[in-house]
């Protein structure tokens, strides 16, 4: 195991979902301890000692983004929990919503609690079912043993929750277009500042958190936030779930200890890559994040600083595992076809940029890439950066430059020969 | 949508004051499962009973993949066809079933029991290949899979 679990800490079967099991667990004492020994500035406090980094991919300061709500400024705040996962890599908040369901319920009512809220939110993605299904029983447990609703456990606070589902868009899970899509418009992030924290859903401040950052919180406020700086690494505490795809032997979702060998959790952990190849590459944290080689992540353990250290980011945990052998432009034309799907069609270099890029690297792969294609695919990448109102344009360049960075003469191959150097090959073949 | 009009009632208590406008996903979300699609009455309907402009509907049909203004097969196939998928087979069984099947991504078999379609990551990358068929997820396809799954569908 991959060092210390807060949040996989039990065997999953198939009753452990469920409320009497998460009790047994101790479940829902931390909601006790916070509701009855704490005040509501104690527990922001202890959240922001903890150094808590969010889990949906900036790992920014949880804590600090807490602070900017004023507990008592007389407006209706809102806290949203992030379960719009849709990076392609990433599916481990799916693993939090169908197996450990009350954690997150039991944190967002803490979590409430600090932030004088009383009215809370997930917001799932649409395709997600068999998830839904279980955080909305989950929901409707606790509302039955008095977690949630009018003066909960005999107190004076009061919250409700409603488990919001999408509806198909990848841009949704921007925090700002996850809020226009929960006011019942197209997911179209919006311009900061006001940020969400002063003026979010219905101009009210709101608290918008992925589902595994709200996850620990419970953990935090059970243990305290020095045992939670105990775990992991100075820059890095906690733990965090890392979903693993792609050639390796072993796929799922994984917590790991920061600051454990990252060559060590795959190869001991997840199984070494598929008929024991040698890894060509990983994309650390989603497609989003630049993808390091084999020979780039031998040394480097995960977490946040030895990640951007490297260029890269562990981003949303979504880890996806490349064999040698796989066509690295075929791979890049999935992906801008994806961004290019993906984009809402708001600002203007993303909607023509993701579309540019996809299209050249269409016409690459159709065998008609120009010499030029490769510094145009840069320019683009570069032109994006920071030159829209979310992150999705500078992602789709990220994406593009960091392949292009780490195997450029793939795709100068393929335009010189008008064929892949790998035959076009995605798949590592199964041997064990 | 009309007799739907109780139920909204009862998810209209679950929200705020002042939240009607949140209703609309879920609200056409219920509509597109009675229906199966979203039709021109419907929006009509649903834009007087929240309150909201009926362009506002509009946008939220087009803006996301899973709704829909027409009828489908019974059936909906969605394969993913992103990184993860791909590097395990997706495209391989995609195949398999567009020849079966006789149709390709976005069509409709001529019975009206299959519609096939391609999406784009659905969180299922430690299980890929995946499809979604309606609600649910089927993973770590193979072909063989998929050939007893169709039949079973039916």
């Amino acid at each position: 195991m991959p060092g210390r679990q807060l949040i996989m800490s039990f065997p999953v079967t198939p009753t452990s979902h469920g409320l009497a099991e998460y009790r047994a667990r101790g479940g829902y004492a931390a909601l006790e301890k916070a509701l009855r020994s704490m005040k509501p500035a104690e527990v922001t406090k202890e959240v922001t000692a903890s150094g808590l980094q969010g889990r949906g991919g900036a790992a920014f300061s949880v804590g600090r983004k807490w602070q900017v709500v004023v507990y008592d400024d007389g407006q209706p705040h809102y806290l949203i929990a992030n379960a719009d996962e849709g990076e392609p890599g990433t599916f481990k908040d799916r693993w939090i919503l169908e197996n450990n369901p009350h954690v997150l319920l039991e944190s967002m009512l803490i979590s409430s609690y600090a932030l004088n809220v009383r009215n809370c939110f997930v917001y799932i993605r649409g395709e997600f079912d068999l998830p839904y299904r279980r955080l909305a029983g989950a929901a409707e447990e606790a509302y039955a043993a008095g977690y949630f609703g009018e003066r909960i456990l005999g107190t004076d606070f009061s919250c409700d929750i409603v488990v919001y589902r999408g509806a198909g868009a990848y841009v949704a899970g921007e925090a700002s277009g996850l809020i226009a899509s929960l006011e019942g418009k197209k997911s179209y992030p919006r311009n900061r500042p006001p940020r969400l924290t002063v003026r979010g859903l219905y101009q009210r401040p709101t608290v918008v958190n992925n589902v595994e950052s709200l996850s620990n919180i419970a953990w935090i406020i059970a243990n305290g936030a020095d045992a939670f700086k105990a775990v992991g690494t100075p820059k890095s505490p906690g733990t965090r779930l890392f979903s693993v795809s792609g050639h390796v032997n072993r796929p799922g979702v994984y917590e790991a200890e920061l600051g454990y060998p990252w060559m060590k959790f795959l190869e001991e952990d997840c199984g070494g890559v598929r008929g024991g190849r040698p890894i060509k590459c990983v994309v650390p944290g989603g497609v989003s994040s630049k993808v390091l080689t084999g020979e780039d992540i031998k040394d480097l353990v995960l977490s946040h600083e030895a990640l951007w250290d490297a260029g890269s980011t562990l981003g949303s945990g979504g880890m996806i595992v490349i064999a040698e052998g796989t066509c690295m432009v075929t791979l890049l034309q999935i992906l801008m076809r994806f961004y290019h799907h993906e984009s809402c069609g708001q600002c203007t270099p993303c909607r023509h940029g993701t579309g540019w890029l996809h299209r050249i690297m269409d016409r690459i792969v159709a065998g008609q890439g120009r010499p030029e294609d490769i510094e145009r695919l840069y320019y683009i990448s570069k032109f994006n950066d920071g030159t829209t109102i979310c992150g999705l344009g500078d992602a789709a360049g990220y994406a593009c430059s960091g392949i292009l960075d780490k195997f450029r003469d793939e795709f100068e191959y393929y335009i010189e020969h008008k064929r892949s150097k790998y035959q076009g090959n995605l798949e590592c073949p199964r041997f064990s | 949508m009309k007799h739907l009009v109780p139920e909204f009632d009862r998810l209209r208590a679950r929200f705020p004051a002042g939240f009607e406008s949140s209703m609309v996903l879920p609200c056409v979300r219920r509509i597109q499962e009675d229906r199966g699609y979203v039709a021109d009455e419907d929006i009509q309907q649903l834009a007087a009973y929240l309150g909201v402009p009926q362009i506002q509907i509009e946008e939220v049909l087009s803006f996301y993949t899973m709704f829909r203004r027409r009828p489908i097969g019974r059936w909906h196939l969605q394969f993913c066809h992103n990184v993860s998928c791909s590097m395990n087979g997706a495209e391989r069984v995609l195949e398999h079933v567009q020849a079966k099947l006789g149709i390709r991504p976005g069509e409709t078999t001529p019975d009206g029991r299959y519609t096939l379609s391609v999406a784009e990551c659905l969180g299922s990358c430690g299980t890929a290949p995946m499809m979604m068929v309606n609600e649910t997820y089927h993973e770590n396809l193979t072909c063989e899979q998929v050939d007893r799954l169709l039949e079973e569908l039916a």
